[in-house]
């Protein structure tokens, strides 16, 4: 069973629900049945980017002139929710090409660069990535990073490691961010766009994660790197504005990869309850089952509402915004939001699905095993809480 | 940005318009709000100290426009939606949340249900009185015997005498009971019928067999009076029937989708309300030589209260959105009802979370009965419970899930 999207109401356009109703049909003929194998193997079908190019479901916030699909962002939104419904991993990789590393150079980059690199990312075949994260720098990313970019002619020369990086083992774009200038702490770092063909790049080793099994995820090392000047992206010393405002648009899109997961828990939690028998009848019958599915619709759609409230408050947000303010708030609220509900839900589905919810090759599992990094990754939940605390406690 | 290239401003001005506000809603806020903030939050202290209600406080409120949000203007009200209408109960709730619950069962449980299902002569001879505050309204549905199973262990009976009706049972529980002078009455017309037997009155209080067994003595929410009702031989007009004989079960279950949607803006602004104090509070308190804000512990309590609010905000103004322009009779079904019941669910724990966790952040003092945040703490409770339990809630949900 799949619930319906949403008749149009207060929050979604009519135009959305359509958008979404389209795209659930093509990823869910395309890419569900991969889902089996994709966990087993932890490998990304070949085919999978440039399908979803081919289609226009790349580059969706990019205008149409650079090869973009020319969406708003809550549409953006909904397309991720869809994803992520029929597959999770193909979902995170999706977003991690789409949001963090297309839309940062499109937001951020010489028009130079953006000629240079949309068109092929937006048609599929160039993959991106986005390499903030390092084995010493999780939750103070920018303080710790150890990564630095020296300048030596006309080039700069890029050590350090990356890790946790969605998409690295198969990208040939990352965003990397780098330090130009220890001394200056995080007004020292700057972003830089990668082709990973250079000499000088290397992928570590492919890491096994738990969930999300599919979309590959990196340690990335760079050894003397060289990477030409005009591949900086924003500013010298600059990559704090770009990665500030690149993670509040992050953290808002994430939460729509969540709530498709989470719709999806819910559509097969409900399917097992009605056909499952217990008793002498079918187990959705008993309360005890009935107040798990409704705790479970409130969340998502609680959730849901504040991600598409705030994805509203991104549209048309400037260069260089975020970071700070109202919308730093919102989107550290929705994204906070969205991860509990998620982790809730996904508790509740295999609780529902008994003893086989257990078992590594069902859908339910393959759902339950994405939900932890919800949680941890794009800034942890307790950075989320510091960040709008933060807020709030500003001009006390 | 060009057409060709993208998304064009207008477009994306309507999907921010869809969660802002107009700019007669927020006229409307801002003069509630000042309302509020002068004339009732001060109200608060002696209102919960003595269970007492000021006589013209109804009076006053129609005075200020506040009543008869919903009704037409050629009746005395503001023509508002019942959006708008939500959106002055969640001001009204957080500057004091005892007349939050009074008028909200005044203009939405009794008013807009009049308006809603009452004949042109029912609302010409009711609305203005309600609308000037000169009438005040109360909704009688649960009974002793009758609370989640609202309808079917409904003993309360209306028999048919010539051109009257007879009323004979109890009401309890009854918000405005003690102080009302109109109340909308759910009675069984004909028992064997079950809910489908159930049909709406409208009675004047100051009827022979109307009596106001007893005030209530409620843990919070105090100064909002609450009241057993009984009738005993109560004769009333039988043109005082709303709607059809036996057509009840549609009024009562159209009318609790709108109240739980207005329930929910009833814990928005409350809970609001609980964040500003924790804030205040947390950033003038100091112990270890600094403000116990800069803990992390504490902070950590205040994100989640945040999150609880602008949750419950956003998902009850999605609720609130889907109710305008309910037909007649629509309701007690399909999305709507899962939805109301959800933002009202959600809401009402979320206050739960919130008043919660603001009253532990001021210690000691958040225990004392007279400071706002035990105000607050002690309104807790109640809108889990009414306006149909959190069980109730989920029961709907579940079966709407369930359906198909």
């Amino acid at each position: 069973m799949s619930i319906p999207n949403e008749k149009p109401s207060h929050f979604v356009m009519p135009d959305q629900v359509a958008l979404a109703d389209q795209a659930y049909k093509f990823f869910h003929s395309e890419f569900f049945e991969m889902n089996a194998e994709m966990d087993d193997t932890d490998d990304l079908p070949a085919s999978v980017f440039p399908t979803l190019g081919k289609m226009g479901y790349l580059g969706l916030n990019v205008p149409v002139e650079y090869g973009g699909a020319g969406l708003d962002f809550t549409s953006a939104g909904v397309i991720t929710e869809e994803l992520s419904r029929v597959s999770a991993a193909i979902g995170l990789s999706q977003v991690a090409h789409d949001n963090l590393c297309i839309n940062n150079i499109y937001r951020n980059a010489s028009e130079e660069m953006r000629r240079k690199y949309l068109p092929g990312l937006c048609d599929g075949s160039l993959i991106g990535a986005l390499g903030l994260t390092e084995p010493g720098a999780g939750s103070d990313a920018l303080g710790s990073m150890k990564t630095t970019a020296r300048k030596d002619g006309d080039d700069y020369v890029l050590n350090g490691t990356k890790i946790f990086i969605t998409n690295g083992p198969i990208a040939d774009i990352v965003l990397v961010y780098a330090k130009t200038s220890p001394e200056k702490g995080a007004h020292g770092i700057t972003a830089f766009i990668v082709e990973t063909k250079t000499p000088g790049f290397k992928v570590a080793q492919k890491l096994n994660k738990m969930g999300f099994r599919g979309s590959p995820t990196g340690e990335l090392v760079f050894n003397d790197c060289r990477v030409p000047a005009e591949n900086i992206v924003g500013k010298l010393d600059g990559g704090v504005a770009v990665t500030m405002s690149g993670l509040d648009l992050e953290r808002a899109i994430v939460c729509f990869n969540a709530m498709g997961i989470s719709r999806r828990a819910l559509e097969i939690s409900i399917d097992y309850a009605k056909t499952r028998q217990q008793f002498g009848k079918p187990i959705a019958s008993f309360q005890m089952v009935q107040a798990m599915l409704a705790d479970m619709y409130t969340q998502i759609e609680v959730a849901r509402t504040l991600a598409f409230r705030t994805a509203a408050m991104c549209e048309g947000m400037e260069e260089g915004a975020g970071g700070r303010g109202e919308i730093h708030k919102l989107t550290a609220a929705a994204i906070f939001q969205a991860a509990k509900a998620t982790s809730f839900v996904l508790d509740k589905a295999v609780q529902i699905h008994g003893g086989s919810g257990y078992m590594r090759d069902t859908e339910v599992n393959r759902l339950y095993r994405t939900g932890r990094v919800l949680e941890v990754g794009v800034g942890t939940q307790e950075v989320r809480k510091l960040i709008i605390a933060g807020e709030l406690l500003k001009n006390g | 940005m060009n057409d060709q290239s993208g998304p064009t401003e207008a477009d994306l001005a309507a999907i921010k318009s869809n969660y802002a506000l107009t700019d007669d809603q927020r006229a409307i806020l801002d003069h509630v709000g000042r309302v509020a903030r002068e004339v009732l939050h001060p109200l608060q202290e002696k209102m919960d100290a003595e269970e007492y209600w000021p006589e013209d406080l109804f009076p006053k409120m129609g005075e200020l426009g506040l009543l008869g949000l919903t009704a037409p203007v050629e009746l005395g009200g503001s023509g508002q939606d019942e959006f708008t209408q939500a959106l002055v109960t969640e001001v009204i709730s957080k500057w004091n949340p005892a007349v939050g619950l009074s008028h909200g069962a005044h203009d939405n449980l009794c008013m807009n249900n009049l308006l809603r299902n009452g004949s042109d002569a029912q609302k010409a001879k009711y609305v203005p009185g309600l609308c000037a505050g000169t009438i005040v309204g109360a909704l009688g549905l649960t009974e002793p015997g009758a609370g989640s199973d609202a309808l079917g262990s409904m003993a309360t009976t209306a028999v048919r005498d010539g051109d009257e009706y007879v009323l004979n049972g109890t009401k309890i529980f009854i918000t405005n009971g003690p102080i009302a002078d109109l109340v909308l009455v759910y009675a069984k017309t004909d028992k064997s019928k079950g809910a489908k037997g159930i049909s709406a009155f409208l009675v004047e209080t100051d009827n022979p067999g109307f009596k106001v067994a007893q005030k209530l003595d409620k843990m919070g929410f105090r100064g909002s009076p609450t009241g057993e009702l009984v009738f005993t031989d109560c004769r009333i007009p039988a043109e005082n029937i709303i709607g059809e004989e036996n057509t009840g079960v549609s009024v009562v279950m159209s009318g609790l989708d709108l109240e739980r949607a207005m329930v929910a803006s009833i814990c928005v602004g409350m809970s609001e309300r609980a964040l500003e104090l924790a804030l205040e509070y947390a950033q003038l308190r100091e112990q270890f030589g600094k403000p116990i804000a800069r803990f992390q512990m504490m902070q950590s309590k205040l994100a989640e209260i945040y999150v609880d609010v602008e949750s419950a905000r956003a998902m009850s103004h999605r609720a609130l959105a889907a109710c305008v322009g309910l037909p007649k009779g629509g309701g007690g079904r399909g999305e709507i009802h899962k939805l109301t019941a959800a933002a009202c669910h959600y809401a009402a724990e979320a206050f739960n979370r919130a008043v919660t966790e603001a009253c532990h952040i001021h210690g000691g003092s958040g225990y004392m009965q007279d400071t706002e945040i035990n105000r607050l703490f002690r309104a807790n409770k109640l809108l889990e419970i009414g306006a149909g339990t959190s069980e109730v809630r989920k029961i709907i949900i579940a079966e709407e899930l369930l359906r198909g």
